[in-house]
């Protein structure tokens, strides 16, 4: 288990390293970073001393090391355009985005896993049917279409949910703001939240019903039923049990892609988190935050992977043995 | 005479499909006395299987039962709610399958299944399962009882798990134990062990036991008796030794004539039966054998036979009916009688 969890690790440690590369050229190859920071009229001489003050003229294997250790310890330069460090600006946004994220994948397991079973165990019944017909609605609408057309309905025709921003926000412990404690943070975050889960909840919800189809065939199943078992016990306990490797790599992936692809429900939302910067700076040719933020996305999606590997492991016993006894 | 555990009188199992409605079963009746070992035997597709997931409630749908009765120690069970059917699953008639790789869920150690399924069938305290849970794989043989228990399924061999699956499946002492070719996917090394295991602990317990399998050396030497089927339809059942021996059906006749013999002449071709089982859509008017017989004449394209006594067998064959002297050409019922077939010695003018 130990020997797993380290081989993984340096596994780990090479992605972020690649990462770290690509990052690293995107300042090499966006333009003249020295260009960005000063203005016209700027002489020669100057660009030359803010070149060599900034160590841009040193060899490129040791610029690539100056900027790993320095990215290990969370220092990601200053933003070209807000002139802040970029890892304060990062952690004052990242609340936001991580709250949506794992608000919309918590929407999508809550409702997507149990539509999956329902469906799947009693998939001639309309609403099962039911269930599918919207499931086919939000796989193939857009995300900003589906946040655009909630807007307009809840927002703008109810007036029920408050259509842009966080709403009120609380600080925690001085690093953290969280929407969470506050009426109408709660009140904006339903839907962002819902516009970011509901492709994921029709991805967990077809993926459960396929596997539980799939694993209700199985002889184990039959040979449990032929034992009398409750349908309780068959259906909950042997059944989702060998649905739930497939649904937990999915889910940790879908977790990835929640917070990285969260830009967009971000835009449409005016959500002021990481995603939005990321625009901004795209927009600005900020590198030093786009750098950051390719760096912090890989990061979560080498640990999510890192998790359910190790969550598998709990789940199913023969990957334990197969990996780490032999 | 004792009250037979299972008794199936005329049973009729129809599976419904697009393109019409298939009989899976017709008319099939047998029983099954206390301590019982029945032998099922036919081609695939013949309705072994279907047979004993009928008996067991858990066709799959769209099967069902469409005629006919099943009682399990003369109480009625084919009509139950499912939910008292559940209780007499596992409980009352324990199943094996086929293929022991794949009958234990892979995610539940040995020891969780065990008692899962003593705590569903006996008022007993979880320690007390698990005492029971390990007294049981003591019993099928495996040793280290104790240690197993922990185990899950990948752990064990092929035959081993076969014996977990016994276990399992005699953990409520049931009164009627299916097996569905039990062993038709072991080593056959294996293979005899696990029959001569299944049937001491069935003689034990004194369950009957309907073992279906397609290889007649297991049934020549497991069962009391032998139940032969040919397309959903009973052809022969009768006492192993005879049925084995002295065949009365055409079917079962060319049935045991395919079987290779070690004493036989090794250049010696194997005898097969020409044609092969109609699928369960195209079934013949008359007796379902009838295209494929060496011994058919007119009665058998028109009418269906039912079950005559031929000997201390019974025989779905015309050759069987008491008239069948009168009635069948008789350079069929010389042919008949030299392949061993015991014609009925009196003829019976009424009919």
């Amino acid at each position: 288990m130990i020997a797993f969890a380290i081989k993984r690790f340096v596994q780990a440690l090479g992605v972020m390293l690649v990462v770290a590369l690509i990052s690293f050229m995107m300042f090499r190859f966006v333009g003249d970073p020295v260009n960005q920071l000063v203005g016209v009229d700027t002489s020669p001489a100057e660009r030359e001393a803010l070149r060599e003050a900034l160590g841009l003229n040193d060899p490129v294997l040791l610029q690539f090391g100056r900027f790993v250790v320095k990215a290990a310890q969370f220092d990601f330069g200053i933003s070209y355009q807000f002139k802040q460090p970029v890892a304060s600006l990062i952690a004052s946004r990242l609340p936001a985005t991580l709250e949506l994220s794992l608000v919309s994948a918590f929407f999508a397991l809550a409702v997507g896993v149990p539509m999956g079973v329902y469906t799947g165990l009693y998939r001639n019944t309309w609403l099962a049917r039911g269930f599918l017909a919207i499931s086919l609605v939000g796989v193939s609408l857009p995300t900003f279409l589906i946040g655009i057309l909630l807007i307009f309905v809840v927002s703008v025709h109810l007036g029920w949910l408050p259509s842009f921003g966080r709403g009120q926000t609380v600080s925690l412990w001085g690093v953290w703001s969280t929407g969470l404690l506050t009426k109408s943070g709660l009140q904006s975050l339903i839907l962002p939240a819902i516009t970011l889960g509901l492709f994921q909840m029709t991805l967990i919800m077809r993926l459960v019903r396929g596997e539980m189809l799939e694993v209700l065939r199985t002889d184990y199943i039959k040979f449990a039923r032929a034992r009398g078992l409750s349908r309780r016990a068959i259906n909950f306990g042997h059944a989702l049990k060998n649905t739930l490797v497939p649904v937990i790599t999915i889910t940790g992936l879908q977790l990835g892609s929640i917070i990285a692809f969260a830009i967009i429900t971000e835009t449409v939302f005016q959500w002021p988190g990481m995603g939005l910067l990321f625009l901004q700076a795209v927009q600005n040719v900020d590198i030093p935050i786009m750098a950051a933020y390719l760096l912090l996305i890989a990061f979560l999606f080498v640990l999510i992977n890192f998790i359910v590997d190790l969550l598998y492991v709990a789940v199913d016993p023969r990957i334990r043995l197969g990996g780490a006894r032999g | 005479m004792t009250e037979p555990t299972l008794s199936v009188r005329n049973l009729r199992v129809e599976i419904p499909t697009r393109r019409g409605v298939l009989t899976a079963i017709d008319d099939l009746s047998f029983d099954i006395a206390p301590g019982e070992v029945l032998g099922m035997v036919g081609e695939s597709g013949a309705g072994k299987s279907i047979t004993g997931s009928a008996v067991i409630g858990l066709l799959e749908p769209p099967g069902r039962i469409a005629g006919g009765e099943i009682r399990l120690a003369g109480e009625r069970i084919d009509n139950l709610a499912p939910d008292r059917m559940r209780r007499i699953r596992g409980r009352r008639i324990g199943m094996i399958f086929q293929d022991p790789l794949t009958s234990l869920n892979p995610l539940y150690r040995i020891g969780d299944q065990l008692v899962e399924t003593i705590l569903t069938h006996q008022r007993v305290t979880t320690g007390e399962a698990r005492r029971k849970a390990r007294q049981l794989l003591e019993e099928v043989g495996i040793p280290a009882a104790e240690t197993r228990l922990s185990s899950y399924p990948h752990q064990f061999s092929g035959g081993m798990r076969q014996r977990v699956v016994i276990a399992l499946a005699l953990a409520a002492d049931p009164e009627l134990v299916i097996a569905d070719e039990p062993t038709t996917a072991l080593d056959v090394s294996v293979q005899a062990q696990i029959i001569a295991l299944l049937k001491r602990l069935c003689a034990e317990r004194g369950a009957a036991v309907m073992l279906i399998t397609h290889d007649m050396g297991v049934i020549a030497e497991t069962a009391d008796r032998v139940c032969v089927l040919y397309a959903g339809r009973l052809a022969e059942i009768g006492p192993v030794r005879n049925v084995v021996k002295h065949p009365q059906h055409p079917y079962t006749i060319g049935l045991m004539a395919a079987i290779p013999s070690l004493s036989g002449d090794p250049d010696e071709m194997l005898a097969q039966i020409p044609g092969s089982m109609p699928r369960l859509g195209a079934i013949p008017p008359g007796c379902a054998f009838n295209p494929r017989c060496d011994y058919s004449f007119s009665r058998c394209r028109a009418e269906r036979p039912e079950p005559y006594p031929a000997g201390t067998s019974h025989a779905a064959c015309f050759l069987h009916a008491p008239e069948a002297l009168r009635q069948a050409p008789s350079d069929i019922l010389q042919a008949a009688t030299a392949a061993g077939i015991s014609l009925p010695n009196t003829v019976d003018g009424a009919s």
